[in-house]
């Protein structure tokens, strides 16, 4: 794996420039291997990990499982992509099991959520059945524990 | 009342920690970069926190059997053969104990006669040089040498042995250097080993953050594993160092003999660091290799930062250790490193900490977190340009 790549995942945060001097790389360069990796869309984008019972008072999260009719010669692909472009769906997955899709939705409200549901993902040709579970409280998103604090270290400064 | 006249005379002369003296004081000191750490930054992966989550509420609160749980010990013997190339028998050459630090406090206690002497190179860990006095053996200190990269030479061992010799004592990869030996190093140690027919106490416990090249356990060379007690833990692999488990691996009648000691003073290690002990060896893999493969990446990144500083670093092969030469500063290593400390607020600790033979050199601990590795290598490069340019 991309040296980059791997230090992306550790998750540090790290700045352009921290990077270049981990890497011994200079800066220009790591920016050009972001744009390389941007380009072969393997780097889709940046996003916040945020803590949202901390920040987005009132957005409602939703997950959907979704049943719908794969179709010749595309199989499930044209439906799932169809439904990956609203807005308010947050990522979308093809699924082994009971369902076919589950589909990760966001809304300001549930009124919102419900009404994506009913009037747009329901009504669409090939989906068979839906059934919304709603989010109620998060303890890890995306390999972030909420419920620690920051700074927290009691390693002793000077040790064997 | 004047108490001092209880102690007994050997421990009234046994010097502090030279570590201790430093942790005194960057323990006063606020918003300082440790690089003065001698342990993971990583916590405990969580499986096997879990596991001793699991074994406290099942109930496994009693003592153990002396030697250990048969379960871990059965455990230690696959993880040794698979990983070291020896097999040791669970029933009669494992022996559990309460971190490496317990294991060889034991096992000099059990070998070592008043006078008898024992090899060790030097610098290395602070503990082996004063549990050899508290046994009343006779420290013979074996220097290694950064031109060496730190490993230990056939050569430094003929030049360093006197006759009354009985134990030669062997950490590689090296704390605080980083050096270790390649196979045909290890070689040459054991038939020095033999020849002057010397009992090897082979502390391995960085083994795993064996960046390049192979792990050479002495224990596994022809004729070895009979004249080698094998010491490993879980601290440093598994980020297990507050959980003190470690254990010992050698031929039985020595087992038994270190066994006694043991029986008589720890009776046996805690029941749920053995039971998290199981869970490291059976599960812990892929996560020791994660964390060797980061230690790598800090290690590749403050070497270098060392050696475009002017203090030159060689390529530490093991261990999160990297012990540059401070020489080119004018200073020596404990003014360096207090000054550094002062000034800067970043903690080293001086080479002097591990034996005479580490004068000239700082140790840093890279197992810390990127953004301070920067901070702290951009903290001592000023303080070296501010030395370099007073000269």
């Amino acid at each position: 794996m991309n040296p980059l790549i791997k230090l992306l995942l550790e998750g540090g945060g790290l700045s352009t420039a921290q990077m270049a001097q981990v890497l011994n790389l200079s800066e220009v360069e790591v920016n050009r291997q972001l744009d390389q990796l941007k380009k072969d869309r393997l780097l889709l984008g940046w996003r916040p990990v945020l803590n949202l019972a901390e920040e987005d008072a009132g957005i409602v999260h939703a997950v959907i499982e979704v049943r719908i009719t794969p179709e010749r010669g595309g199989g499930f692909n044209r439906l799932a992509e169809r439904i990956s472009r609203f807005d308010e769906v947050e990522s979308c997955y093809l699924m082994s099991g009971g369902y076919d899709l589950l589909v990760f939705v966001n809304g300001s409200s549930l009124q919102k959520v419900a009404g994506f549901v009913t009037e747009k993902l329901s009504t669409l040709e090939g989906v068979l059945s839906t059934a919304t579970h709603f989010l109620l409280r998060t303890y890890k998103e995306q390999g972030f524990l909420l419920d620690v604090k920051a700074g927290e270290n009691d390693r002793l400064k000077v040790t064997p | 009342m004047d108490t001092t006249r209880f102690i007994a005379k050997h421990v009234v002369n046994l010097p502090r920690s030279g570590i201790r003296d430093f942790f005194e004081v960057v323990s006063k000191m606020q918003d300082v970069i440790s690089l003065g750490i001698g342990e993971p930054d990583f916590d405990t992966p969580w499986h096997i926190r879990e596991a001793a989550i699991y074994a406290l509420e099942k109930g496994k609160t009693h003592y153990t059997s002396n030697l250990g749980l048969i379960e871990l010990r059965r455990a230690i013997n696959r993880y040794v053969e698979k990983n070291f190339g020896i097999g040791y028998r669970p029933e009669d050459e494992i022996l559990v104990t309460v971190g490496v630090s317990e294991a060889l406090d034991i096992a000099f206690r059990a070998l070592v006669n008043p006078g008898d002497k024992v090899m060790f190179h030097q610098p290395c860990y602070v503990s082996y040089h004063p549990s050899i006095t508290l046994t009343h053996g006779v420290a013979v200190p074996v220097p290694t040498y950064a031109k060496d990269n730190f490993a230990l030479t056939a050569g430094a061992l003929v030049a360093a042995w006197q006759p009354g010799c009985k134990l030669l004592m062997l950490n590689l990869p090296c704390n605080p250097t980083g050096g270790t030996c390649d196979r045909a190093q290890v070689e040459a140690i054991a038939k020095f080993a033999v020849e002057k027919d010397l009992l090897v106490l082979s502390d391995e416990i960085y083994s795993e953050l064996t960046f390049e090249g192979e792990h050479v356990s002495i224990a596994s060379l022809p004729g070895m594993k009979e004249r080698t007690i094998f010491l490993h833990g879980f601290s440093k692999a598994f980020a297990m160092t507050g959980w003190r488990i470690g254990y010992a691996c050698g031929p039985a009648t020595l087992i038994e003999a270190m066994m006694k000691v043991h029986q008589y003073s720890m009776m046996c290690a805690s029941i749920i660091s053995q039971e998290g002990a199981i869970e490291a060896l059976q599960r812990g893999e892929d996560g020791m290799k994660a964390m060797r493969e980061q230690y790598q990446r800090r290690r590749d990144f403050i070497v270098r930062r060392f050696n475009e500083i002017g203090l030159k670093c060689h390529l530490p092969r093991g261990s999160f250790y990297a012990f540059p030469c401070v020489e080119k500063t004018g200073l020596k290593e404990t003014d360096f490193a207090v000054g550094l400390l002062q000034a800067e607020h970043v903690a080293m600790v001086p080479g002097t900490a591990f034996g005479a033979n580490g004068a000239g050199f700082c140790r840093a601990c890279f197992a810390t977190g990127y953004d301070q590795l920067i901070e702290a290598a951009d903290r001592i490069e000023r303080h070296v340009q501010k030395l370099v340019a007073k000269r």
